[in-house]
């Protein structure tokens, strides 16, 4: 086949698209969904910018194919705020000068997602092991690890009653 | 950078899946988890007419213990391997290796048996299996061949399975008693391919003395090169930094790694003899500290 119909949940939305069969996760976001917070980098694996999460799990958009993800659920950097109401690692990123021109945040914010709700108390070290595979060419690692600790340490505090 | 034009195939079934590769081996590419093969094909560096797309397939998945030996499913995640408690157990070299490889987001989607199809020389997954003696199963519709690793990897990025072939699953035996094992690379990076990488096993009697070992090592051949020569020495032998370092000096002596950009052959093949003399030295000492738990769990 060329083309597949392929059924997805996306940030909790459900959405029935037709696509190339070549057309890329990342592309599909894009292009055919508006979803323009992923952003693209290399488109081969090796920046990070494209990490959305599906079923779970931090991947590289640009290394799956839309019409492989039927029946999956993605989430992208737009499902984390809630309105206006930025999540607290998106918090801890602004607080902390996480970023500068922004183009690597929406990979960063999406693998470190993922890293809290596996590891919800990481050390630095574990947070910087996490990161090795997003590249930032502005602000250098310490504020995204900086803001990375902080957003763990505030979930533990709301946490607590 | 997009992919050009293929056609898309999903067989729910492995004899599906054989079956399209009977008629189509030739033209197809099989796809696992895409880690290596999707920058491959955004480069069009590669043109397959069809693209055979395993993740639907049903039961090429799984890790299980039976008969001495570990069996993982091709289509296992790196990721699922990882973090095994079975592998940790059963198989500490291969759970020692998995982090190394790439970085979690593309071990969350990269397959075991994807990376031993792929055979890249500086992967870490080929010269575990080949350190372990393991066996890689192939199936065709014509039926099934178990390959050892020496059969099985052929060149750079070349392996024998035949073009109607689908390598389904990967078998190691269990880590024997007082055994250690070390999994060590150097890389640039943390998660780039690694210059070269070691892994390494070392067996121990109830005196201490070596009574088997193995090495494998990556980056400095087209295939993993296995020092079953140079480890040789070791059985028999004490433990020592000494032994270790002959090993390691043994192991360069054959070897002539091509240089490029990243190291030197000379660099390749000095950073091969230190660590591999590592490897056997740390391996050694968790055999060592394996016997000493078993001594007094007996007590």
């Amino acid at each position: 086949m060329i083309e597949r119909t392929v059924r997805v949940t996306v940030n909790g939305r459900r959405v029935e698209k037709t696509v190339e069969v070549r057309k890329t996760l990342a592309d599909f976001l894009r292009d055919d969904l508006d979803l323009t917070g992923t952003h693209l980098g290399c488109e081969h694996g090796v920046c990070g910018a494209c990490t959305v999460i599906v079923d779970g799990a931090a991947v590289r958009s640009c290394l799956l194919f839309a019409a492989q993800m039927d029946g999956h659920e993605i989430e992208t950097v737009e499902g984390l705020a809630n309105g206006e109401t930025l999540d607290p690692l998106q918090e801890a990123f602004r607080e902390h000068h996480g970023l500068q021109c922004g183009f690597c945040t929406p990979g960063f914010l999406m693998t470190l997602t993922c890293l809290l709700r596996e590891c919800p108390n990481p050390s630095d070290a574990q947070v910087r092991e996490a990161i090795s595979g997003n590249l930032c060419r502005c602000t250098g690692y310490r504020n995204i690890v900086t803001a990375a600790l902080t957003a763990a340490r505030s979930r533990a505090a709301s946490a607590r009653p | 950078m997009k992919p050009p034009r293929f056609d898309y195939l999903i067989p729910r079934s492995l004899d599906e899946a054989l079956g399209v590769l009977a008629q189509h081996g030739e033209d197809a590419k099989v796809l696992a988890g895409g880690q290596s093969l999707v920058p491959l094909l955004n480069f069009r560096l590669v043109r397959p007419a069809h693209l055979l797309d395993l993740n639907d397939v049903a039961g090429l998945a799984g890790i299980r213990v039976d008969d001495g030996h570990l069996t993982i499913g091709a289509m296992t995640r790196q990721r699922a391997v990882e973090t095994s408690a079975l592998v940790r157990e059963r198989c500490p070299l291969l759970a020692e290796a998995m982090p190394q490889i790439g970085h979690v987001q593309i071990r969350n989607r990269g397959t075991i048996g994807g990376s031993l199809a792929h055979a890249d020389p500086a992967a870490e997954l080929p010269a575990v299996v080949a350190a372990l003696d393991g066996e890689l199963v192939l199936r065709s519709a014509r039926g099934e061949r178990v390959l050892t690793p020496d059969r099985y990897f052929v060149a750079y990025l070349t392996t024998a399975a035949e073009p109607d072939e689908l390598l389904v699953e990967v078998r190691v035996p269990v880590t024997p008693p007082r055994t250690g094992v070390a999994f060590l690379e150097v890389s640039r990076r943390h998660g780039d391919f690694a210059l070269v990488g070691v892994a390494a096993t070392v067996t121990v009697d109830e005196a201490g003395v070596c009574t088997a070992g193995a090495l494998a090592l990556t980056g400095v051949g087209p295939t993993p090169v296995v020092a079953r020569d140079a480890v040789r020495t070791l059985v028999g032998a004490r433990p020592t930094p000494a032994a270790f370092e002959e090993v390691g000096r043994r192991v360069v002596a054959g070897l002539r790694p091509d240089g490029d950009l990243h190291a030197s052959s000379e660099y390749r093949a000095q950073l091969a003899r230190v660590l591999s003399a590592r490897a056997l030295a740390r391996a050694a000492e968790r055999a060592a500290a394996g016997a000493e738990r078993a001594k007094s769990d007996r007590r």
